[in-house]
Formats: structure tokens, sequence, C-alpha cells
């Protein structure tokens, strides 16, 4: 449905505004990656406008709401934004508004509340709104859906104040759309009318963001993915707070399969659309693992492999220019994950070893791999590098001195050269 | 003519390229390749057409029934084109199920059954029929007894591999037939004591169309085709089921021999096409393909039985005497006979302690190529239900692995396969088997 009022998409940031200096830096960031998805996913002639702590996405001539709609969910997997939704803009003139808070809402029932209000069966013309009102009373089983209005004046130069707005344009409502209850404390809809210098903006819908912070705006970590569920949120999450990730895979092949990879590289894709691109490595472990397996004693296999894996995760971070390692390893889990297990794993490496997940349950873990679309990912069955030689009795709590000496029978140098001198890159882009 | 790929053939890649999956899939002969690039350039018309262009076409697809029947000793009316292995058992079970409800609603089947088979008689019990499987031993053989004890007054078909896909047994199809025969001539007497009168039904091959008495066999026959002598009448089998991509012809298509006189339900309504069996634009190049294999197929098959034999014999032979612990899933050797025997182009065996999956991947990245259990099972990781039939352990289906042949195989590709085997199997075990190199062992 095209409206003769200038349509938006209204895009929320709210942690940047608490930075002080930096602000525009951050939302400069910020600009760059709503920028990538304006320009996959809207409309052509798309203008970025940016003011009081928000960007206005002004859409051209023509644009209905849908595709608004579907530019704000595209913005939804954008660190930094809060929110985002469809919004229109009338001139400074209470006819204006009136008329648009009608048009605002009614699309948003006719979307949202199909069956649920008389518009829903009615085109909503300007005409038909007593006859809707009588066809929705009769054809209504449902409850009515709820509503307030929240008015918000900035331009103080417009006659109405908040609660004036809020009161004539709630009875206005209410009068012309059938199916409608006034509920300020729990609303099933809110519409929002913010009355500023160049216009009065109307929305109802606002779809939830991240948070966060933007991508780009805390450097870069490298992050060993290992195709289970818990790396992957790992690595999320480092993403949340504006880090660029890059990712290290170790895989034993032919003890996994090509498969496994696949499945890596099938989970890159997803980080990359939540962080503009991912760029990961591949490294052969298999030479590593056999060593360890062949000439260390059996129940330090997992210390020992880990211990190798951050050696060479290091050299290749450091090699990039990234300073620190993130892991998906979180307290207890398995009995590698002990806090005696990580000091032990840990020392091996001299750059900091983030874990992000360190205090959360495996069904948080499992609930956040859901929500940003990994989990199916990693619930496909395909053995990855950890759980061949697994070890019948691992040690749940080596020690620093128990790993060292099981190193010195270890000849590690070169193989840790050759991995990481063969290990491939591939960059995933969102 | 020997087989060879001829000209063409010659190996660029410093790897060698020992293909031992020939159960999986064939290379197509290089004369097949020729024959369907051929095909498709020249010979484009529909064969339904009445045209000129139409006219080849259907010269070309009755030259490819009359090769694919001659595989197996049936006439050219016999054979239906289908799209492979799978279409035709599919055809054979429903069509016969849905064609025959009438005579009764009991299919009888084996435990080791490809999943075409399997499957669909799954879907065959979901409508209401009722399905037998019988048990193998541990050989993969059915017990001919068992068989004649599990027919009913109601069973409609019985539905046999005639060469397993995993292990390569072949089944005693002699008495097989005998059991069949018995069970038609009972059945025959049976209804004419329940129908007394004109003599509606008749035994055996005599009689015209809608004359046959059930049950009915079916064989599935796409892995032995080619390898083994198959005549249809001899085998006394009703309908047939066979694949030109395992007989080094093209995927994507494959026959169903119906006998004169037998009735089934069409999978595939239409225009008619295939005497209405299989209504569809006939996939002509394919067509003819698969009649240059089978063609081809024929011509080798007096000479390449002895020869895919002695494959086997070899590769079975060095690998339990080399490779300690390796043991043979299957039948020992033999000459296939009606009596049964082991497909000469399959051969499964187990190395206990190696996952057959990484086998299957180190041999791979020396460019040699070969199986776990069966590659129709994609890639799902499930144990295979043929070996688990067979009583074998899981430790002994994790490490299955299966070597298949075809007549282009050498010995020297054997010997190649049996030696970089013996070797990664001493490796693999050092990392995966039992840890004994473990300093501390059990210490924990």
């Amino acid at each position: 449905m095209n409206s003769r009022w200038e349509r938006l998409v209204l895009v929320r940031y709210g942690e940047l505004a608490l930075k002080g200096k930096n602000r525009p830096f951050f939302e400069r960031e910020l600009k760059r990656r709503v920028k990538d998805v304006v320009v996959a996913r809207g409309p052509a002639g798309t203008a970025i406008r940016e003011t009081h702590g928000r960007l206005y996405l002004e859409l051209p001539a023509g644009t209905t709401r849908q595709e608004a709609v579907n530019l704000a969910g595209g913005l939804q997997k954008v660190f930094g934004i809060v929110g985002a939704g469809p919004a229109v803009r009338t001139p400074l003139d209470e006819g204006e508004v009136m008329q648009a808070a009608l048009e605002v809402v009614r699309e948003h029932l006719a979307l949202d509340f199909p069956g649920r209000s008389g518009e829903s069966g009615t085109k909503g013309g300007a005409g038909g709104d007593v006859q809707g009102g009588t066809e929705g009373a009769h054809a209504r089983p449902l409850k009515p859906v709820t509503f307030k209005v929240r008015a918000h004046r900035t331009e103080k130069r417009f006659p109405l104040d908040s609660l004036e707005l809020n009161r004539r344009i709630g009875a206005h409502l209410l009068e012309r759309i059938p199916g409608l209850a006034v509920d300020v404390h729990r609303p099933e809809l809110v519409l929002s009318i913010e009355v500023r210098k160049e216009g009065i903006y109307l929305y109802s819908l606002d779809l939830p963001g991240p948070g966060g912070l933007p991508t780009g705006t805390g450097g870069r970590v490298a992050l060993l993915l290992s195709g289970g569920i818990d790396s992957p949120v790992a690595g999320w999450m480092m993403m949340k707070r504006g880090l660029r990730l890059s990712a290290i895979h170790f895989h034993s092949y032919p003890f996994t399969s090509e498969r496994s990879r696949e499945k890596v590289e099938d989970l890159c894709r997803v980080l990359a659309q939540w962080g503009g691109s991912v760029d990961l490595h591949i490294v052969s472990f298999t030479e590593v693992q056999k060593e360890i397996r062949l000439k260390a004693p059996e129940e330090l296999t997992i210390t020992l492999m880990r211990r190798m894996m951050l050696r060479i995760s290091e050299r290749i971070a450091l090699a990039a220019g990234i300073p620190a390692l993130v892991t998906g390893e979180s307290l207890g889990q398995v009995a590698s994950q002990t806090l005696e297990s990580l000091v032990a794993i840990q020392e091996a490496a001299s750059v900091p070893v983030l874990r992000p997940l360190i205090g959360l349950d495996k069904t948080e873990i499992t609930a956040i791999a859901r929500r940003i679309g990994t989990f199916e990912i990693s619930n496909r069955p395909y053995e990855d590098c950890c759980t061949i030689f697994v070890p019948r009795h691992p040690r749940t709590r080596p020690t620093v001195e128990e790993a060292h000496a099981a190193e010195t029978v270890l000849e590690f140098e070169g193989l840790l050269d050759e991995a990481v001198r063969s290990a491939e890159r591939v960059e995933f882009k969102a | 003519m020997p087989p060879t790929l001829g000209p063409g053939s010659k190996r660029e890649s410093p790897l060698p390229d020992v293909y031992l999956d020939n159960a999986a899939t064939t290379r197509p002969h290089p004369a097949v390749i020729e024959t369907v690039a051929e095909t498709m350039e020249r010979v484009y018309g529909n064969p339904s057409s009445p045209h000129g262009k139409g006219n080849e076409a259907a010269r070309i697809l009755k030259a490819a029934r009359e090769r694919v029947s001659a595989l197996i000793d049936a006439s050219p009316g016999e054979i239906c084109f289908t799209s492979g292995g799978t279409e035709s058992i599919n055809t054979a079970l429903k069509g016969v199920a849905h064609a025959y409800r009438n005579r009764g609603n009991h299919l009888v089947s084996t435990r080791i059954e490809h999943p075409a088979t399997l499957r669909t008689l799954d879907q065959l019990a979901e409508d209401g029929f009722e399905i037998t499987l019988l048990e193998v031993d541990g050989e993969g053989f059915i017990d001919p007894a068992r068989l004649q004890e599990s027919i009913r007054p109601t069973t409609i078909l019985v539905s046999i591999v005639v060469a397993n896909n995993e292990v390569g047994t072949v089944q005693p199809l002699g008495e097989i037939r005998q059991v069949l025969e018995k069970a038609r001539h009972e059945r025959a007497r049976y209804e004419r004591a329940r129908h007394p009168g004109p003599a509606r039904i008749s035994a055996g091959s005599a009689g015209g169309r809608g004359s046959v008495a059930p049950p009915l066999l079916h064989l599935d026959a796409v892995q032995a085709a080619g390898k083994i002598p198959l005549r249809v009448r001899e085998l006394g089998a009703d309908l047939v089921s066979l694949s030109a991509h395992k007989i080094n012809g093209p995927k994507g298509t494959g026959a169903l021999y119906i006998r004169e006189g037998i009735r089934i339900r069409p999978m595939m309504a239409g225009g008619g096409q295939e005497e209405g069996l299989r209504s569809g634009t006939e996939n002509v190049p394919a067509a003819a393909g698969f009649g240059k294999a089978a063609e081809l197929a024929a011509e080798w098959l007096p000479g390449a039985a002895g020869r895919l034999e002695s494959c086997r014999a070899r590769l079975v032979g060095r690998i339990l005497a080399e490779i300690p612990g390796a043991i043979l899933n299957g039948p020992s050797a033999g000459r296939v006979t009606l009596s049964g025997g082991a497909a000469p182009h399959i051969a499964n065996l187990s190395l206990p302690g190696v996952p057959g999956e990484v086998m299957v991947r180190t041999l791979s990245e020396q460019g040699i190529f070969i199986s776990t259990g069966s590659a129709c099972s994609t890639r799902k990781p499930d144990p295979s239900h043929v070996l688990q039939a067979m009583g074998c352990s899981g430790e002994r289906i994790k490490g299955a692995l299966r070597f298949s042949f075809s007549p282009l195989t050498t010995m020297e590709e054997i010997d190649l396969a049996v030696d970089a085997l013996a070797a990664a199997a001493a490796e693999l075990r050092l990392l995966t088997g039992t840890p004994t190199l473990s300093k501390r062992g059990a210490s924990s």
C-alpha cells in the first residue's frame, strides 16, 4: 500500500549513546554496516540520515510498508542496533498526523493481528469506517487489540503537547477503528509519535536488534572453531562486542571427514551474516595428533592436544596481528574443562585466551546457538578432531608440570611449523 | 574383444587411479560415452513422433531394447526402460502389489535387500500389505526351506536380490525357482478347488496375458547383471530389475524385465510410452548407451567372470594372509551355480580396530577408491543392515570395507590396493587400536 507520507525505517542504537568522545567513531562503523544492508536489501535510492542519536533510512516514494519491514528485518543482525522498524513522517500539522496515525495502525493490524480487528476484513478506506465497524462487531469472536499512544514533543512550536496528542489521537483511533481498546499498562500495540523540527514521526512496529557494539569497533580476535555447539556461540558473543572474527579450525583428515570441514564452513557463513565477514584458517592437525597418540600418556591426550592447538593458533594469530584467542570453553562441562585443566592448557599460550561462555550452562549456550542460527549446523553428526583419539580415562585435573614432562618426549616444533605453514585460508562474506 | 579402456584413458596424475568401488558405480566405457554423445547429438527426435526424426529415434530405442534383452535372454518386448535400478524395483514391487491386490496381500523378501526394496516394502506395509523378510545365515544366504514355509495362500510376490550389493552373496536361484513353482501349482489347485468351472488360471509360463498365477518372482539383478550369467527363463523370473551404470553404462537409466503375461500397475501415468508401463518421453541417448554397455557386458561375460573371480581370490587371499585380524564377510569363493555362491566382483572384509570410513579416506588420499558398506546408504552413518542380518559384531561392522571390481580391473590394481591397505592398516591400528603404547597404561 502506498502512503501519501514519507516512509522511513527508524533505526535505534542504545548503548552507543554512552560512549562519549568515541561516539562519532562508533556511529561511523554502525552506518557502514547499515549501508551494506541497505545496499543488499533496501530499495534503490534509500538515503541514510543520522540525527537525534538515531538513523533514519529515508525510502524512495512508492515504497510499501512490507518493503520497509523487510529492510528493518535485515538490520536485526547488525550489532549495535537495538531496534528497527517502519515509520512515516508527516508535516507539522494536526490533521496530517491524525490521518497518518489511522493509516499506521490499520496497516499494522492488517499484518500482525489478522482477524483481531474489524479492519482486517475491509480495505481500510476512509469511507468504510462505519460499515467496517459493524462488520467487525459481528465477526469479532476475539478480544480487542489493546493499544496506547505514546507521543513525545521536542518541537515546541507544534501547538499540542504530548498529553494532548495522546488523548486526541487515542480518541481518534478508538472512534475510527473497531476492535481496539486502550491499555496503558500492557498494550499489544504502541503507536509512537515524535514531534520534531523536520516533521512528525509515527511508528508502531519495532523489530529488536541484537544490541552490542558495531562490528569493527573493537579490533580482531581468533576463535578456535570446532564444529560443536559452543565455539560458534563464543565467536558470536565476541562479535557482539564489536570485534571482527578470524576462525581457526583443526581437522584430522583422514580421521575426520570432508563433511566436518563443510560443517565448519557453513558455521562461518552464518557467523559472517552477523559480523560482516569471517576469515577461516583450516589447519591439518593429524601429524600432531599422531605424535601425541604414539608418545604421550593416554590420559593426558586431551590436555596435550589442546596445548598444541593453542600454540598453533597463537602463531597464526600473531602473524595476522591478532592479539587474543577465543574458545568456547565453559567450566566443568566436560572433564577437560575443569579449572585445573583450563589452567594447564592456558599455560601453553602467551596471548590471552578469552572464554565468553565460561559461566554459561549447556542449555543457555544451546538457546543462543538456536537463536543465532548455528545450532542445526553444529548438530550434524560428523566427528571433529576432538572426538577421535579420546582416551578412556582422561585426567580431569592435569597439572602444568605433568604436561611439561609429557611434552619433553614429543618432537613437536617441526610439526607445529608445518601445521601453520600448510594452513589454508578461506574468507566468508555476509 | 578384451575389455580395455583404449586410447584416451591415459592417466596423467602422479597418483594411481585405482577404482575398486564398482558396486557403487562404474566408469562408463568409452564406447558407451561415444554412443550416448552421438545419439544425443544426431538422434534428437521423439520416438513417438511419426516423422523421420521420430522413426530414427524409435529405431535406436528398439536396437537398445534388443541388446538389453539379450543380456538376460529375454524378448525385447519384455524390457521396459526406467530411470534406473531404484525405479525398476519400485515399479516391480508396487506395480505387482497393486495389480494383484485381488489375489492376495502378502509379499516375501529378505533382510539383506537393497534399501530400494526394503523402503518400498515399508511403503507397501503402510498401505496394508503384509511383508515377510527372510533371515540369512552368516554368509548371507537364505534358506529355501524357510522361503517355502513363508509362502501363504495370499502371497503375491517374492522379491530376492540375486547378488547382494554389500557382501556379494548370490542366492540359490535354482532352489528358489523350485519353491516358487511348487507354490504356484498349489495355489492354482487351491483356487480351482474354490472356484470350480472353466480353468481361469493356469500355472507356469504357458498362457496369454493375465494368466500367470501368483506368487510371482522378482529378482533384483542390479549387481548381478553382466557379472554372472542370467537367463530369465532358466531362473523362472517374472520380473528382473537392471541398472545401466553398474555395467559401465550411463547413470539415470535402467530396465525392468516384465515377463509376457504379467500385469503391473504403472508408476508413471501419462503418454503411454513403453507399452503404457512407463510414461514419459524415452531417454533415447541413455537407453542407447545402456544398450551398448549391455552388448559389451554380454560379450565380456564368458571371460570376465573368471577374471573377476581371480581378482577376488587374489585380493581376499592376500588380505587374509597379510593383515592380522582380517575377516571375510560373506561367502568364501567358489563358482556361482544355481545353488548360489559369491559374486565374483564383490569382496567385503573387516579390519577390526580400524574404522572403515577412516580407511576409505586414507586410501583415497593415495588414489585408491574403495567403500565402507554400501555407497547407496549416502551419508548416513548407520551400521550396515546387511552385516547386522548376518550376525556380525559391531566392531566387525565398523571395520567393514567393500572392494568391488569391473571387467576393466587389473591384477596390478589389486596388488596396489592390497599393498596400500596393509601399510595403512598397520599405521592406523597404532593410532586407533587398543592403545598398547601408552607408557602408563591405565594408571589413572
